[in-house]
């Protein structure tokens, strides 16, 4: 049952990397290109599945997008993770009073609403995918350090690395020995979920338009486009909104696959 | 065994109980027979990965659905292997009753205590209004808690092991099941509370007059509770009798072993203690 | 069996006077321990018996400086430990090392053998001290040796071995730093009883032959019995009673000591 999770999950991720990869050479049509004479077409051969409201080809318009998708997701967790990580290891390990204020800090962020911190990087810079990435990554830092920190404090209790202490092992080794390799796997699991929901919110924040700016295509950005012809053509909204829902459910499997595979208590009665 | 012939038709009847995994590659319980009557008391022992644990799980049918099971079960008489989910679950915390080693993981973090315990009477039994409250309270108070109202009102996490292990023993008593089966209730207590506690299920057996399967390591626990004992390792029953004779001659080298590593008091301080290897030299020979 | 040193004014390798531990504070304030004195000889084997709760667990860390006293004095070889900065304990973190009750927690699981048994020889504060072997590789086939592991067992996961191996790792570890004093923290009572005597045996033959001070804290007075020759019996924190083991096993004095003893489940003979 627990491979049936992870191999979905892989399976679906795939689906969207393959898609982005092959964009890179080849889309059936260009992505950009506005053809008032193939509007709001079906789907057909030369089609696969048809045209938007601007004469656009919807298949190779998806396919670019989940480049688009695939950096958000890169860029935010990758900021999230290299922050959040040594922030909560950090705060684990040397706990006290020190410990107690990041971590307050980090609730206070956590409090504080993604989308607030999204609107006020694209006024003060403008919208782009950039500011989106920022914004969703500083959002999920305080996840990572709290998965970090919790991992990082169970660690700190176990007699190794009190027989560790005992002979002198000083902070940094216990750090690099000790913490990290135990707590790798569970930010690992963290990366995967916190994945699925940078590009959930990326698809949020283009659909607002407070994300990545026209004609760079996203799945967000053609929802907003399929808005105008919501009762006249539904399908519009049907093929982005199945991207976005094949990505997050891909990420979201592949966590609780990983967790599931690295949770040594399973593995433990497994044996 | 010799002792359904005395008491009439088992409680329980176990033939040939086989338990293999990774699609029969790893085979770990083989051929077990054995028969508990109404009333008796069986112990199981042997070393950790011997079977014992295995044996119990596959009896309350309770292994993962990756484990072969093959061999027969009868409870008074019908077959347990092959039952559905459904039935058994009616058998299990009524008739047939499990006490763990753990006894914070076998208690809801989330819910009052004497709230859990009168789940498990709820559970199995119909509608009794009012009644089931004084039940908790006086079930409670009969494994030795003292205050069993505060007691009741608690949350596991504000008890002490001792404590938490008594409300796991009231929670598997309060159905009056037919058959406790303890596996290791005590390892993971202090000394002195592993005796209350093991005097406690004495009393308690007695007064319900329910049968046990009692499965320990420790040859000195089970004697407490136990009047016959069979003896594991490598997942086969290999020695098995009234405790008296099993541990004052014992006839297989391993059981030999197992008593003697048990009597530390009868060793000199300080000199070198018998070893299992000293009686019975397994497949795997070597330190352990 | 070493014999007890009988003259007094012999300075022991410990000496601990009136030490108090108190966790927390106001209405949450816990005597973890109240009030202990001892002395611990050298080549002697100290046993400290008690219960969950009793303070032996926060007494030895603090004998190995892994916690601090709020209160009283322990001078490890007529050195005042209490005060100083980890930097500066390096005599201390060479000479003694432990032993803890459960090997499953007391082995990082993501480590090879190798370099579990290696740790204290890589630690910053033990490198280049006179007393610490330098030959990793040698020194790790030789503790290995000592408690009868194959040297095969240093390529291997702590998870690939029985309870009573991964002990033996733990105790090869203790041992990698040639140290002059060991604790055992309940080294036996998570293991089988059948293992139980073959750890037994290991920590009698390697305390005998490298001549070690043993400090061994149990709540079995019986395995108590068997390994050390003083033993103190403690109870919320204090020592109720202390003395010759064989004395106070075949006469106890204190009530708590007595129900200890009846507690052991003992067979039938």
């Amino acid at each position: 049952m627990r491979r049936v999770t992870l191999l979905a999950g892989v399976a679906l991720v795939s689906v969207v990397v393959l898609l982005a990869l092959v964009s890179f050479v080849w889309t059936p049509y260009d992505p950009v290109r506005v053809d008032p004479s193939a509007r709001l077409l079906g789907p057909s051969a030369a089609h696969w599945l048809g045209t938007d409201g601007f004469g656009i080809d919807i298949a190779s318009r998806i396919m670019v997008a989940a480049q688009t998708c695939l950096l958000v997701g890169v860029i935010a967790v990758g900021i999230a993770a290299l922050v959040g990580v040594p922030i909560g290891i950090g705060s684990g390990l040397l706990g006290g009073w020190f410990s107690e204020v990041v971590m307050r800090v980090t609730d206070v962020l956590y409090a504080f609403p993604a989308l607030l911190l999204a609107i006020l990087l694209a006024a003060a810079f403008g919208a782009s995918t950039w500011t989106a990435m920022i914004a969703i990554g500083i959002a999920t830092i305080p996840a990572f350090a709290r998965v970090a920190r919790a991992g990082t404090v169970q660690v700190m209790a176990s007699d190794y690395v009190l027989a560790a202490r005992s002979c002198g092992t000083g902070r940094a080794a216990i750090a690099g020995r000790h913490i990290l390799p135990n707590v790798a796997p569970v930010v690992g699991v963290q990366a995967s979920v916190a994945f699925g929901i940078a590009i959930l919110a990326e698809a949020a924040l283009s659909y607002l338009g407070l994300a990545t700016p026209p004609p760079t295509p996203t799945w967000g950005r053609m929802l907003r486009d399929a808005q105008t012809y919501l009762f006249t053509e539904p399908s519009l909204a049907l093929w982005p909104g199945l991207a976005i829902a094949v990505a997050v459910l891909g990420f979201n499997l592949l966590g609780d696959g990983l967790r599931d595979l690295l949770d040594p208590k399973l593995r433990e009665q497994a044996r | 065994m010799s002792t359904t012939a005395l008491t009439g038709a088992p409680l329980l009847a176990v033939r040939d109980l086989s338990v293999a995994f990774d699609r029969g590659r790893r085979r770990v319980l083989h051929q077990v027979s054995f028969d508990i009557a109404p009333g008796q008391r069986l112990g199981l022992i042997g070393e950790s990965g011997s079977g014992k644990s295995l044996t119990a799980l596959a009896v309350m049918g309770l292994l993962p659905d990756s484990a072969e099971v093959t061999g027969s079960v009868r409870w008074r008489g019908a077959e347990l292997l092959g039952q559905g989910e459904r039935a058994l679950a009616r058998l299990r915390g009524s008739e047939l009753a499990m006490i763990f080693q753990e006894p914070m993981t076998a208690l809801d973090p989330t819910m009052k205590v004497g709230r859990q315990v009168a789940e498990v009477r709820r559970l199995h039994r119909s509608a009794e209004p009012g009644r089931v409250r004084p039940l908790v309270l006086a079930m409670l108070s009969s494994v030795g808690l003292p205050d069993p109202v505060r007691i009741a009102d608690s949350f596991p996490h504000q008890l002490s092991g001792g404590q938490r292990q008594r409300v796991v023993t009231a929670m598997a008593l309060v159905n009056s099941p037919d058959l406790l089966i303890c596996d290791e209730p005590t390892t993971a207590l202090d000394v002195t509370v592993q005796a209350r506690v093991l005097a406690l299920i004495d009393q308690a057996l007695t007064r319900e007059q329910a049968a046990c399967l009692f499965i320990s390591h420790d040859l000195a626990v089970v004697a407490q509770v136990c009047s016959n004992v069979l003896v594991m390792l490598d997942g086969r029953v290999v020695d098995g009798g009234p405790v008296d004779r099993l541990f004052r001659a014992p006839e297989h080298p391993y059981t030999a072993g197992l008593v003697a590593t048990a009597r530390l008091d009868l060793v000199e301080p300080g000199s070198r203690l018998p070893v299992i290897g000293d009686f019975y030299a397994s497949g795997a020979a070597g330190p352990q | 069996m070493t014999s007890i040193p009988s003259d007094r004014a012999e300075p022991g390798v410990y000496e601990v006077r009136d030490v108090t531990r108190i966790f927390g504070h106001g209405d949450r304030r816990v005597e973890g321990v109240a009030g202990v004195s001892l002395t611990v000889h050298s080549g002697e084997r100290y046993g400290v018996v008690g219960e969950s709760g009793s303070g032996k667990s926060t007494l030895i860390r603090m004998l190995a400086a892994l916690d601090r006293p709020s209160s009283g004095r322990i001078e490890f070889q007529g050195r005042s430990i209490g005060e100083l900065p980890d930097a500066r304990l390096g005599f201390l973190r060479s000479a003694v090392q432990l032993v803890f009750q459960d090997p499953r927690s007391s082995l990082n699981p993501r480590m090879k053998v190798a370099d579990i048994v290696t740790e204290p020889l890589r630690s910053r504060l033990l490198r280049g001290r006179t007393d610490v072997p330098t030959d990793r590789s040698r020194r790790l086939a030789e503790v290995l040796d000592a408690v009868g592991l194959p040297a095969s067992a240093a390529r291997r996961y702590p998870h690939e071995f029985s309870g009573g191996q991964r002990q033996r790792i733990a105790i090869a570890r203790a041992l990698a730093p040639n140290p002059q004093v060991l604790i055992a923290d309940e080294p036996v009572s998570a293991l089988d009883v059948s293992v139980r005597a073959q750890v037994l045996n290991l920590l009698n033959d390697l305390v005998r032959d490298a001549q070690l001070t043993l400090i061994f804290v149990s709540h079995d007075l019986t395995v108590v019995r068997h390994i050390c020759d003083t033993v103190a019996v403690m109870q919320a924190g204090r020592i109720v009673e202390s003395g010759p083991t064989a004395q106070v096993y075949a006469r106890p004095q204190a009530d708590y000591t007595r129900r200890l003893l009846a507690s052991i489940p003992t067979l039938p003979s």
